[in-house]
């Protein structure tokens, strides 16, 4: 890799806060703490840049031109792909899918291995700390299949279980899970998973929505067949998301969606489909999210994303003993720093998340309350949802003290 | 009183609080002190599935007014749901259906009446105008 800063630098918070306009405002007169960062990142003047830029000069269909500016705009597009390709250290550039999102990405997954692989009576093995968009679409298509649903179960540290792992991969067809919880923000053992899926010959697909912003994910180290996020929560712009798969993987699945760019040939006879990416990638494309999405690897590929993980990490040890001198505040997840990235969900007393949140929404503190759209975590807890505050490179120990210090004025008025 | 004026008074009541710190104080106090249902109300068929928290609302209907008890887990929602109560409480049906809410709005809180925000009380509210035309119409045929 090529970082321009040197790994093992220290991050410099306070610069890089000014690369990110939108902090600098006040909410209800209080200056903008924003710790909901694992439900969308803000987006650095680069991105912005690049995506005015591609509009302002460039724009223009791709693929489909032979005039200058097509050419141009299919160079910048393809650009983006090959950035992400790096990122995440993929094999060839044609594994990497542009969608809309994580979402798209496993429905896609979930609907085109159904398709091929799916029979009557077998199996789809995912998490207990899955968001919503991977335990639906596995859903739909085990209904549409005849399959069914199995759950690795979690513990009380809010750590996946995985003593039966063994007899759990009885009869499953593709298993799917998270790297990080967005709920807990427990960080999952990929390898010891993908190794006892591999030696049975069972492909894994990993949702890696709330790990590419913190840590660096390399695609082939970690031998997954399939993985996904999003770019909005990776400092890019929303629209688009990423679905990597194995080239052996994604030659095997049939296309997803028909339209043009997907196909070879098309008569009413035979329809022929294009290689790999552009099967998966039917009608015309998000050009500016790809060209944004690939300036805010740059971003963060130019601070060194193991600077980032790294200075989070302080962060984490900081905010967990910070959070801990509050009276009645109940971590839900892994008390150990080293054990979670970027999110930390809490319960004070018997308040509310609600309550509190709007609390802290009233001194300028922006956190996400409820299920987290990860309902059967808080089903397993027993808990109608928690208060989620979760950090990004931009976020500071100042916003960590002025989250306990509203933390404390919120309880006062509410218990 | 009329609801109009209830929400009057209350909108006057806010008034008074200077910072957002009294006005929520207000609030919670009113969401403690009483308890709104009784548990015996407290069924599944009277929850209003709100996203965040839950409200139940238990309505009865007598010598032509219309009563009504509710609670939530929620204790800032509780309180607001109270303030509604006092407005629409013991009015008619076509009073009740008539009426338009506006004191939340004008005292701050608007946004809990959000359909984004999904709160519970925008649907408790929706479920007390419902009530209120179905009884409207049933007093209408009698
Ligand atoms: C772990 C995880 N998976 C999937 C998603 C869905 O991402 P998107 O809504 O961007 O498709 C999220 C986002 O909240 C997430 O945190």
């Amino acid at each position: 890799m090529h970082d321009t800063m040197t790994i093992g630098e220290q991050l410099d918070i306070q610069k890089i806060r000014k690369d990110f306009p939108i902090l600098e405002q006040t909410v209800y007169g209080h200056p903008l703490v924003y710790l909901d960062n694992a439900a969308t990142t803000q987006k650095p003047t680069a991105v912005l840049k690049a995506m005015d830029d591609y509009y302002t000069t460039i724009n223009s269909n791709v693929h489909r031109g032979v005039h200058h500016l097509s050419q141009l705009a299919t160079d910048a597009y393809e650009g983006g792909r090959k950035k992400v390709a790096e990122y995440v250290n993929a094999r060839y550039d044609h594994e990497i899918i542009f969608t809309r999102g994580t979402t798209e990405a496993i429905n896609l997954v979930a609907a085109c291995f159904g398709k091929k692989f799916l029979r009557e009576g077998d199996a789809i093995l995912v998490s207990g700390m899955e968001h919503h968009s991977n335990i639906v679409p596995w859903q739909l298509v085990a209904e549409e299949r005849g399959a069914v649903v199995k759950v690795i179960p979690i513990d009380e540290n809010g750590e996946l279980v995985l003593d039966n792992l063994e007899r759990l991969l009885d009869g499953v067809k593709i298993v799917a899970f998270n790297y990080v919880s967005n709920a807990l923000g427990t960080i999952n053992p990929v390898s010891t998973i993908v190794t006892a899926a591999h030696k049975r010959g069972i492909p894994v697909m990993l949702d890696a929505a709330q790990a590419v912003q913190h840590m660096s994910v390399d695609v082939q180290e970690l031998d997954v067949d399939f993985l996904a996020f999003s770019s909005h929560k990776l400092y890019g712009p929303t629209g688009i998301g990423i679905l990597y798969g194995k080239e052996e993987w994604l030659n095997q699945l049939p296309p997803y969606q028909g339209g043009g760019e997907m196909i070879k040939t098309v008569s009413f006879e035979k329809t022929t489909y294009n290689d790999l990416p552009y099967k998966f990638e039917a009608g015309t494309p998000d050009m500016a999210g790809a060209i944004g999405l690939g300036a805010a690897i740059d971003y963060v590929r130019g601070l060194g994303i193991e600077n980032i993980q790294r200075a989070e990490h302080e962060l984490m040890e900081y905010a967990l003993s910070v959070l801990a001198g509050i009276d009645g505040l109940r971590l839900v997840g892994s008390v150990d720093a080293s054990r979670r990235a970027g999110v930390i969900s809490f319960l004070v007393g018997n308040i509310h998340p609600f309550d509190l949140g709007e609390l802290l929404d009233q001194q300028g503190i922006a956190v996400r309350t409820g299920h987290h759209c990860a309902q059967p975590i808080m089903d397993r807890y027993c808990i109608p949802g928690t208060v989620r505050a979760s950090m990004a490179v931009y976020t500071s120990r100042e916003d960590i003290n002025r989250l306990a210090a509203g933390i404390r004025k919120a309880a006062a008025l509410l218990l | 009183m009329t609801i109009q004026e209830t929400q009057e008074e209350i909108i006057a009541d806010f008034d008074f609080f200077e910072n957002w710190e009294d006005k929520y104080d207000f609030i919670i106090q009113l969401g403690k002190e009483l308890p709104l249902i009784q548990e015996q109300y407290k069924t599944d068929e009277n929850l209003i599935r709100g996203c965040q928290s839950r409200v139940w609302l238990h309505v009865e209907y007598k010598d032509g007014q219309l009563l009504f008890t509710a609670d939530s887990d929620a204790v800032i929602t509780k309180g607001l749901i109270s303030l509604v109560i006092k407005v629409l409480n013991g009015h008619t049906p076509k009073e009740i259906a008539e009426a338009e809410i506006t004191f939340i709005d004008a005292i701050g809180l608007g946004s809990h009446l959000s359909p984004t925000r999904s709160n519970g009380l925008l649907s408790m509210v929706k479920q007390i105008k419902a009530y209120a035309l179905a009884y409207q119409a049933k007093s209408m045929q009698q």
